[in-house]
């Protein structure tokens, strides 16, 4: 093929005696060789990919990217990792997780919800028995916690605070934001969890997106908006909401009394010396010591015993699982056509465009 | 030929095939899907407001680029160089950052006063920003090309500016305007960037077509992802249909 | 279409004949001119201050607001410096890809005689239309690994989607239209009668659009150049979805812009957006050189 785009180039070139013109005038045509030729050299210059094992690339979403500056170096520092190169690409969960699914070549990934690792086992580039393991693939947790002003001028506490008149609440749009939709289980878990029934859930959820005021199309975009001082309520990652205080923005966060576990995946890809060195990359990242770094970036650990800060536990936390499991839940509330959340929206646009 | 047949196989690497390949996978369910996914109601309110907004703010632009064209090629004024320099920033600047910059000077807390974050006016203006450097960017040349003389004479035998515009300047503008209106539209009906921090992206009240796109493609529903788009392509083709035929028939009746 | 400029030379007869019936009062319209001017000038000024001036000022100011020092730090760090490189690379490819067949397309279209003209003028707009992530995905649809030629890509060993050609695409793609669509209106003002003189006189096709036509349409392509350049720097949605966004790889200067502002490091995602500012500043100020410079060579 590069020969093929080679011979491109030289028909280009050739062009100018065929027009028999003047010397000045194969400035164009060697511009277009240029470009093409420029083309053709990094089409056939990036083909290559390692497979020695000492260069992992790693594909995750966007918010732990911070976490990660520190969680590499500290791998290197181990005798496993010594030597070890990264190669880091972050972005939003969905679209990274179809990347990889689509040929962007990668040895861990670490995603904000299962759904994205499920999509790249079926497309066979990761083990059905990835979840398989002591932590059950999950390498960091958090809960979902509601941001409010600093001092909580509409004294928000708990879940049903929101639903009251008058109380702003962003979120983001949970059709283009995946991880959004922790938020949205969240509040709906929450309310079986006070013993409600499955439709009161679902009035609920109702109720809670009458005072919506921005779905911004994802967490960190739903943050910005709420800092620049859109609504009195952002219900976010208790991870983010640690960061953001840490910057130094005026906001303090709750943690409702029943809230979800947020759990964030974390699989090897592929076979060989660097599927090997990737499991001992992960290793690492559950391990007490790399727990410790997430703990330290805001993260909850999902193994006992870490050092670091200690995380308020919630009295009502529950799983996914407790709901449904991400498969039933994202075909019951998320569906484009028929989920009940696309119907919640529907009926409220519905009533409310002009 | 060859440079024609070069053409073409560019063309074809650039747009046929991805557009191509757009329209099979739009058409994957059957044109009963296709149907189904652009007459979801919130798809429709999105293509509504996209087209609704994008058409005033063309509208818009089509009379202040023209002003400003003028402005910076007939007008002196000190620092008319740099005011020259900025128009293509909007271009340069990545959307996210316009998205923040927006959202601090026209949101809450506005050091100007104007207020008008997460409303519909809010589209128009991002879209404005984005789409200002076209009109003004294609008249400009002309009017480079054009010949002062003509204005001057007519308006120093006291023409009214009406019509110095109308006789004068229109008729060769309108080529020019017409063909950054065209850009102007097409990039409209396409952003995102810049759009979804300052809309707050509220399902049937400021969701663009764009945004509603995207979030398709992130629930995995590519056929209503690639529906939706062509129906705005569709829409932007026969914008820009008219107004090529509107060019045609305006270069041949000098009004 | 040449009969255009004739048109307007022969002032059509209602003005003129108005004009006659007028006193010579020259010194009274003249301040009337200027005032016209100023009126004018405040208005498109007003407007540009309140769009333009001001984000693009705030965006300064929040960049330097704590002093050289971060902006410096953010500037050179690793990542930065390679992603405005891989910037200038993608730019450095596709503007005279996009140059050289946008003055193509335009000729073409303004002076070619064929069906299907109307069709190839709306073809170079339509990537305009789509949302820049729909471009991107509809790039993986044809070059990505599933994709239609996926398959014969991946046997002859070439990567396009993940990696820089992808990039260069998707970067063409969305800046395919400004060179054509600039230089078509200068094209159709300019008319043919110059061209037709000098093939009259014995000039080659080449001669006619290097010594006639070129010099004619120049401005229409110096913007133009300058608008695909500075749309090829700031693209972020179709090469973002194209790049893989790997760090220190195919990450670009507005993808590395993104990230910095996800991390919340607000200084470096500024710094790095005013770097692609001064890039377009610096397009527009080196056409405009080159423009003046070779125009006392190229005109007639």
């Amino acid at each position: 093929m590069c020969l093929v785009l080679y011979t491109v180039t030289g028909l280009m070139s050739s062009m100018s005696p065929m027009k028999k013109v003047v010397m000045r005038k194969n400035t164009l045509a060697v511009l277009l060789s240029a470009g093409a030729a420029a083309l053709a050299l990094s089409a056939c210059g990036s083909s290559s990919s390692g497979g020695s094992g000492k260069s992992l690339t790693l594909v995750a979403y966007s918010t732990p990217q911070a976490a990660f500056e520190k969680v590499i170096p500290a791998f290197g520092a181990t005798p496993e990792g010594k030597g070890v190169s990264f190669k880091q690409s972050f972005g939003p969960s969905g679209e990274q997780s179809r990347a990889v699914s689509n040929g962007l070549h990668a040895d861990v990934v670490n995603f904000s919800l299962e759904p994205d690792v499920e999509r790249l086992v079926k497309a066979g580039l990761v083990s059905p028995s990835w979840n398989q393991n002591a932590t059950h693939g999950f390498v960091t947790d958090s809960v979902a916690v509601i941001i409010v002003r600093k001092g909580n001028p509409k004294k928000i506490k708990d879940w049903s605070d929101l639903v009251k008149p008058g109380v702003q609440v962003v979120t983001p749009n949970p059709f283009t934001s995946g991880s959004a939709r922790w938020n949205i289980m969240a509040a709906y878990g929450a309310q079986l969890k006070e013993g409600k029934s499955a439709a009161q859930g679902e009035t609920f959820l109702e109720e809670l997106f009458k005072n919506v005021v921005s779905q911004d199309s994802s967490a960190r975009n739903a943050l910005q908006t709420f800092v620049s001082g859109r609504g009195d309520a952002l219900i976010d990652y208790e991870n983010e909401a640690i960061t953001d205080q840490k910057k130094g923005e005026p906001i303090e966060y709750v943690i409702p009394s029943n809230t979800i576990l947020i759990q964030n995946p974390i699989a090897v890809l592929g076979k060989g010396a660097s599927a090997t060195t990737a499991q001992k990359f992960v290793d690492y990242a559950v391990s007490p010591a790399g727990q410790a770094i997430w703990a330290a970036s805001g993260y909850r650990p999902v193994i006992s015993g870490v050092a670091g800060p200690n995380f308020p536990k919630p009295p009502g936390l529950f799983t996914i699982d407790s709901v449904g499991g991400w498969k039933s839940v994202t075909k019951k509330f998320f569906e484009p056509e028929t989920g009940i959340v696309t119907k919640i929206e529907e009926s409220l646009g519905v009533s409310t465009a002009k | 030929m060859l440079g024609t047949g070069l053409l073409g196989i560019y063309l074809s690497v650039l747009v046929l095939l991805p557009i191509a390949a757009l329209l099979a996978k739009s058409g994957t369910g059957g044109t009963s899907t296709f149907w189904r996914e652009i007459s979801n109601p919130e798809a429709v309110a999105a293509i509504k407001l996209t087209l609704i907004v994008s058409v005033i703010v063309v509208a818009i632009n089509a009379v202040f680029g023209t002003l400003i064209a003028w402005v910076l090629v007939r007008d002196e004024f000190p620092g008319k160089k740099i005011v020259n320099a900025l128009i293509d920033l909007p271009f340069a600047l990545p959307t996210i950052v316009a998205g923040v910059v927006l959202l601090a000077l026209y949101g809450k807390g506005s050091p100007v006063g104007i207020n008008v974050a997460f409303t519909r006016t809010a589209i128009g203006l991002a879209l404005l920003f984005v789409t200002l450097p076209f009109v003004v960017r294609s008249v400009q040349p002309v009017l480079h090309e054009l010949d002062v003389s003509m204005e001057e004479a007519a308006e120093s035998l006291g023409a009214s500016p009406l019509t110095v515009l109308r006789r004068v300047l229109l008729p060769s503008l309108t080529p020019a305007i017409i063909s950054g209106v065209a850009l102007s539209f097409a990039r409209a009906v396409g952003e995102f960037g810049s759009l979804v921090l300052i809309t707050g992206n509220l399902p049937f009240k400021t969701e663009v077509g764009s945004v509603y796109v995207f979030g398709q493609i992130q629930n995995e529903n590519l056929p209503a992802a690639a529906a939706v788009s062509v129906v705005l392509l569709f829409a932007a083709l026969v914008v820009l249909a008219v107004l090529t035929l509107l060019s045609r028939w305006r270069s041949k009746h000098v009004l | 279409m040449s009969s255009e400029a004739p048109g307007a030379l022969t002032l059509p007869s209602p003005a003129t004949t108005r004009l006659e019936s007028r006193p010579p009062g020259g010194a009274r319209s003249d301040g009337a001119v200027r005032a016209r001017k100023l009126g004018l000038r405040t208005i498109a000024l007003g407007y540009l201050a309140l769009l333009l001036l001001a984000p693009v000022a705030m965006i300064f100011y929040r960049t330097f607001e704590h002093g050289l020092g971060p902006v410096w730090d953010a500037v050179t760090a690793t990542n930065a410096q390679h992603a405005f490189w891989l910037s200038l690379e993608i730019v450095a490819i596709a503007v005279p890809l996009n140059t050289v067949f946008g003055i193509g397309t335009a000729l073409l279209l303004e002076r070619g005689r064929f069906r299907g003209k109307i069709l190839l003028g709306m073809l170079i707009d339509l990537p305009f239309a789509i949302s820049p992530v729909v471009v991107g995905l509809a790039l993986v649809l044809v070059y990505g690994k599933t994709g239609w030629f996926g398959d014969w890509l991946s046997e002859n060993g070439i990567q396009v989607i993940f990696s820089v050609p992808g990039m260069v695409i998707a970067t063409a793609v969305v800046s395919l239209p400004f060179v054509a669509r600039e230089t078509i209106p200068v094209l159709r003002e300019l008319g043919t009668d110059s061209e037709q003189a000098a093939s009259t006189l014995g000039a080659s096709g080449w001669q006619t659009f290097w010594r006639v036509t070129l010099p004619g349409i120049r401005w229409g392509v110096v913007y133009g150049v300058v608008l695909t350049t500075a749309r090829a720097l700031g693209e972020f949605g179709a090469v973002s979805i194209v790049s893989g966004r790997i760090e220190g790889e195919t990450q670009t200067l507005p993808l590395y812009v993104q990230a910095r502002f996800e991390n919340f490091d607000i200084t470096g995602a500024y710094a790095a957006a005013v770097v692609l500012a001064l890039l377009a500043l610096a397009t527009l100020v080196a056409m405009n050189l080159l423009t003046r410079r070779t125009r006392g060579k190229m005109a007639p």
